[in-house]
């Protein structure tokens, strides 16, 4: 196969609080069945990517566990695989990656184990679906160094928080300005890159031995004259489940039926782990309107525009509305959940109220009992 | 050596579910939405402890053995034993179809003399309950047995219109009455056993020299009892059921839906694991209305389902109605259909605005022992056409069209079998 693939998710987040806080960025649960990781992933299995390195480091203990039923995502077992890196404490290296650059440059072992001539960078958290061979074909056309899968995003305060581009007529990127105060043009990098692989193993190399860790500011900015960078420009939804109402929006675009059947419905399928749940139960009072239902789930209440994810209960005369309700959750009779993020295993007893904003939804913690 | 191995009769055409068992064999009908008959009894091997099962196939078995594979969901795809399809095949000398239960068995015995097990477990594909057979093992070893024979109890008033066995004080059969007017006892076979390997290995060659058509519970089992062999009775408790009739198929998918079923699939114990190919979210719409319902992955509903049972990936389109009814993946119910006390085998089209299971209770003409208790059939694949009326107890198979049916109905009891059936 022609590219390797390597899933950085070893990055930090405050702005999730709660949800983060004992989760990497990539497990956290998407449109009722899936974690972020699974579309990252099988985008690269249905590219016909063989072998992925998935490279994580914080609160990675959900993250191995998914990952560890690798056959799933159908990579190659004989001439490729799943492979996990976490940091490990060697005479060089300490129990951190300095930044993304560094992630990457301490685990080069792999990149120069390997022997596929192009390597695919993408983030853990990003949903969106791409055949990255389109990418790839693009990439070698232009006789490019590096690609940048780039977008065009509303013109909003929103430009400010990306890595703005300014393309040229063939759209090669004549600059690079990373979260710039006032954006130049609305092109935004997505954080998904195709490089030689060779050509990488070389840049790593150089970046890090003179002290410098990340992956935007000290290998992309710093290069964008020197190397020929192109943008390949995607027009499909695409999502980085960044803060927490990032994350709350992107699973209610799901109740959407363009973007289930965009994302979920077309082939090819996005694979995940599997999992044994009897068919959803709706008893005799459910009211169920507008919301994604997953296996496992008893449903005895009012339920509207919200995702429930697997094994969820939802008492008589409760109501939840807008609310996003993770695995194993319980609602008791006559709740009133609405705006709310209910996290795994969270038992709310009978007449409760939790209530939030659209701007500000409630959280409850995982394992929270109220 | 393994213990104990599994030899899983699933090779049955189960005939009295007339189109349901058209072009698919019985174990590989789904049931309770998302689960094929035979996930049951493989489930419970698993569970159990048994991790080798030959599966005896026959009749119709492209998609048991599609669904069956390698038997990875049920833990079953191993180095050193795991399971094996077994269909009928040509051996040196001879080699014939299955002519019986214990036929099959038999034929099979260079498979049994290459696992080389104590105890040889016989089971069948084709019944929905949860039992630890190790428990039953311990019950065979700690008699003595030669033979253990799973029971069931049933009322005693129906207890003869089935096979009854009579025991003793310590649980040793000592006859076998075949349908008593007067029945001693209500314990009736449910065609589970467990023999000692080098026991069966004799009696099944006895059992082919005498009978063409040997059979365990015809043959087999009255041999050993007139030669007095130690054949116990392992009482079962708990639910059981043979779901071999197109109404006993009805009535028992309908009680998985109650409140609390009498057989639990929402329980953490005992799970029962099946295959399917992904994993996909259900979306209730802003119109959908579900009213004591079960429904499957990758559903899309708009309409209203009440008293009904989905399997994965139905579309129901807005203003559609499905009540007391069964609808199998894949299946298309447009919008306005209104579908009533039928069942929808898999990959079906309903044609918008059309009616399905109205019209007087009659018997279908062509079958009536098979359709006769309200319930039409639609058979896979099938294609009904927009604003079609089609009544109770009627079959429908194929791509149908408009020219297909008079007036735009087909009256109750009527069996309508297209030329063509979709791809």
């Amino acid at each position: 196969m022609k590219f390797v693939g390597i899933i950085l998710a070893s990055s930090k987040n405050e702005k999730l609080e709660d949800l983060a806080s004992e989760r990497a960025m990539a497990s956290l649960p998407i449109a009722s069945c899936y974690k972020a990781i699974d579309f990252t992933l099988s985008n690269m299995a249905n590219s016909g990517i063989k072998k992925v390195a998935v490279i994580t480091q914080y609160n990675s203990r959900s993250l191995l566990n998914h990952l560890s039923s690798a056959k799933i995502w159908e990579l190659g077992t004989k001439q490729g695989g799943l492979f996990v890196f976490t940091p490990s404490v060697t005479k060089d290296n300490a129990f951190e990656y300095k930044g993304t650059a560094d992630a990457l440059y301490q685990n080069i072992i792999f990149l120069k184990r390997s022997q596929e001539p192009y390597v695919l960078i993408g983030a853990g958290h990003h949903i969106y679906k791409m055949d990255y061979r389109e990418v790839l074909k693009y990439h070698i056309n232009n006789n490019a160094d590096m690609t940048i899968i780039s977008k065009e995003m509303v013109k909003n305060d929103e430009l400010s928080s990306y890595g703005i581009m300014k393309l040229d007529s063939d759209n090669r990127v004549i600059e690079f300005e990373e979260k710039p105060l006032d954006p130049e043009t609305n092109i935004a990098s997505l954080g998904i890159y195709i490089v030689k692989r060779t050509l990488l193993i070389e840049i790593l190399e150089q970046v890090i031995s003179e002290g410098r860790y990340d992956f935007v500011t000290d290998v992309i900015a710093k290069y964008r004259k020197k190397l020929k960078i192109y943008a390949y420009l995607f027009d499909g939804y695409w999502s980085n489940i960044r803060t927490v109402k990032k994350y709350y929006d992107t699973n209610m675009d799901f109740l959407k039926f363009n973007i289930r059947k965009q994302m979920l419905l077309d082939y090819p399928s996005v694979a995940t782990r599997i999992k044994d749940d009897p068919p959803a139960k709706y008893n005799h009072g459910a009211k169920v309107k507008n919301c994604l239902i997953s296996g496992g789930s008893i449903i005895e209440g009012e339920v509207k525009n919200s995702v429930l994810f697997s094994r969820v209960c939802v008492g008589a005369g409760a109501i939840v509305s807008d609310s996003i309700i993770m695995n194993d959750s319980y609602i008791g009779k006559n709740c009133l959940i609405e705006n709310a993020i209910l996290d795994k295993q969270v038992i709310i007893s009978d007449n409760q109220k939790i209530i939030g904003t659209k701007e500000n939804p409630i959280i409850l913690k995982k394992g929270a009992v109220v | 050596m393994k213990e104990m191995i599994g030899m899983l009769l699933a090779g049955g055409q189960g005939s009295r579910l007339g189109i349901l068992t058209d072009k698919t064999a019985k174990p590989a009908v789904l049931f309770a939405g998302k689960y094929r008959i035979i996930d049951f009894t493989l489930s419970n091997c698993i569970n159990s402890g048994i991790d080798t099962v030959g599966v005896l196939t026959q009749y119709q078995p492209l998609k048991l053995n599609q669904h069956i594979g390698i038997g990875i969901p049920w833990e079953l795809d191993r180095k050193n034993g795991g399971v094996m399809l077994l269909p009928p095949h040509i051996k040196t000398k001879e080699g014939s179809w299955y002519s019986g239960t214990a036929d099959a068995v038999y034929q099979n015995m260079h498979y049994l003399e290459e696992c080389d097990p104590e105890f040889v477990l016989i089971l069948s594909g084709d019944h929905i309950y949860k039992m630890d057979y190790s428990k039953m093992l311990d019950f065979h070893k700690e008699k003595n047995a030669d033979v253990t024979i799973a029971v069931l109890e049933v009322p005693i008033k129906e207890a003869s219109r089935f096979g009854i066995m009579n025991i003793d004080d310590n649980d040793k059969i000592v006859e076998f009455e075949e349908k008593p007017p007067e029945p001693k006892s209500n314990l009736v076979s449910m065609g589970v056993y467990i023999f000692n390997f080098k026991l069966l290995k004799k009696y099944l060659e006895k059992g082919h020299e005498l009978h063409e058509d040997s059979d365990f519970g015809k043959h087999i089992i009255p041999m050993l009892l007139e030669e007095e062999k130690n054949l116990y009775a392992y009482k079962f408790k708990g639910y059981w059921q043979d779901v071999g009739t197109v109404d006993s198929y009805w009535k028992t998918n309908m009680e998985m839906i109650s409140i609390i079923p009498e057989f639990n699939l929402y329980e953490e114990f005992w799970k029962i694991y099946t295959n399917f190919d992904r994993q996909l979210p259900q979306y209730l719409g802003e119109d959908a209305h579900t009213d004591t319902c079960i429904i499957s992955e990758g559903c899309e509903v708009d309409g209203v389902i009440k008293n009904s049972i989905l399997s994965p990936n139905v579309i129901v389109g807005k203003g559609a109605k499905v009540t007391d009814s069964i609808i199998m993946s894949n299946c298309i119910i447009k919008e306005n259909a209104v579908i009533d006390r039928c069942i929808v085998c898999e990959d079906c089209i309903i044609g918008e605005k059309s009616k399905i299971g109205f019209g007087e209770n009659i018997a279908n003409k062509k079958q009536p022992k098979i359709y006769n208790t309200g319930i039409t059939v639609i058979g896979e694949k099938s294609v009904i056409p927009d604003m079609i009326v089609v009544g109770k107890n009627c079959v429908v198979h194929g791509e149908t069209k408009k020219g297909d049916y008079k007036d735009s109905e087909l009256p109750s009891g009527e069996t309508l079998l297209a030329k063509e059936v979709k791809q």
